[in-house]
């Protein structure tokens, strides 16, 4: 229940940007993310769970992050990102480019 | 209808390069057309239903299923790729000879174009399958028409295939001398840049370290996204800001094609000059 205890907490308060065993859920609704920021540490390898609650798939995708993967409608994906160097990483959901935007800061 | 045009196109392009280069590189072969239209009708029936078993395939290895099946298609894709350059050492003399003469081409080439044709409905099946979803969303999506999302889709399937034709209208110019030259290095690197790509699935799923991230980050000099940054993607690999896992990848694939095609020319040049002096020996044995 520890995950769903993060997701719940992640919902509540933005400002907890990563848990613990550094795992962050972004979550995809109307073609937008959420959060849209996503706070990192600098050198640490992080799970990044992707849950597309749309009933149409999204790709997600950041040249910067060096990552692609289409997540299908009403499910979740896993990418793993970093270990990173501090800078800003922005995303982007390709099949929804206009509204689907986002990026992950590693500091 | 544009956003779904650039998406498809973004799609098709990759494919229509790497079949307009198989197909130039595959030249005077017997029978590469109908080979390469099999391998084209493959790849989109695969892509249907890959696109439809998305969800299966996602669900594997806790929802990194998408990783692990697109880096075991880019592996196969790069066998191919092996298979195909190493058969060309060995006959690409005898193809630069023969596309001399209009009509005459080589007949024991059918195992090498169905290596040929398994690459190629693998491109298509890479780059189709999310054409399908992307298609497929759009229409569920429902924000705009069927009509307008399906003319875009067709406008950039066009687009991609006529890139696809300059590329191989483009290699058949180069003259014979290097043709086959030309065909097998672009081909190499583009073994290398899909077994880059793979390394960078395993790495997305965690199952291999990225070891240094990035390696080099030249995206203020040439974005990975921008047009000549996709093209060379697509071609040799490029990518702004690889990981070092990756650069490995790239420079063992190179290595391993190279010393592979060595190795078997050179095994074929000691077998005819051994055959040329058993033979006499044999002669003689049958006169003493």
């Amino acid at each position: 229940m520890k995950l769903r205890h993060w997701i719940c907490a992640l919902a509540l308060s933005p400002a907890l940007a990563f848990a613990a065993d550094n795992e962050i859920t972004i979550t995809i609704k109307d073609h937008k993310f959420s959060p849209a920021e996503v706070r990192v540490p600098v050198g640490k390898k992080v799970k990044l769970i992707i849950d597309n609650q749309d009933a149409s798939p999204e790709e997600f995708e950041s040249h910067e992050l060096n990552r692609e993967k289409i997540i299908p409608a009403k499910s979740k994906g896993v990418v793993y990102i970093g270990p990173l160097k501090a800078g800003k990483y922005p995303f982007v959901g390709e099949f929804n480019q206009a509204t689907a935007r986002g990026v992950v800061i590693a500091e | 209808m544009f956003g779904s045009a650039l998406i498809i196109f973004r799609e098709t392009l990759e494919a229509a390069l790497v079949i307009g280069i198989i197909a130039a590189a595959t030249r005077g072969v017997s029978g590469r057309t109908l080979w390469l239209i099999i391998g084209v009708t493959c790849g989109v029936i695969g892509s249907f239903i890959v696109a439809a078993l998305t969800d299966t395939i996602a669900d594997f290895a806790e929802g990194s299923g998408q990783e692990l099946f697109n880096a075991a298609v880019l592996a196969i894709a790069v066998v191919m790729i092996a298979w195909h350059n190493i058969w060309m050492s060995t006959h690409g003399a005898e193809l630069a000879r023969d596309a001399k003469r209009i009509g005459s081409e080589v007949k024991d080439g059918q195992r090498e174009l169905s290596a040929i044709a398994i690459l190629v409905a693998l491109t298509v099946l890479r780059e189709g399958a999310e054409s399908v979803l992307f298609l497929h969303g759009m229409a569920t999506g429902s924000e705009t028409s069927l009509m307008s999302m399906l003319t875009g889709g067709a406008l950039g399937l066009l687009g991609g295939a006529i890139v696809g034709t300059l590329m191989f209208i483009g290699l058949m110019r180069i003259p014979l001398r290097w043709f086959f030259s030309v065909t097998g290095t672009l081909l190499l690197l583009l073994a290398a840049g899909l077994s880059s790509q793979m390394a960078k699935m395993l790495i997305q799923a965690d199952w291999i370290p990225a070891l240094v991230t990035p390696l080099w980050d030249i995206s203020s000099v040439l974005p990975t996204n921008s047009v000549t940054g996709s093209i060379l993607h697509v071609l040799i690999g490029y990518e702004a800001s690889p990981s070092g896992m990756q650069i490995l990848f790239y420079a063992g694939t190179i290595a391993v094609i190279v010393g592979l095609t060595a190795l078997v020319r050179r095994n074929q040049q000691q077998q005819q000059q051994q055959q040329t002096p058993q033979a006499k020996s044999e002669l003689s044995a049958g006169t003493s």
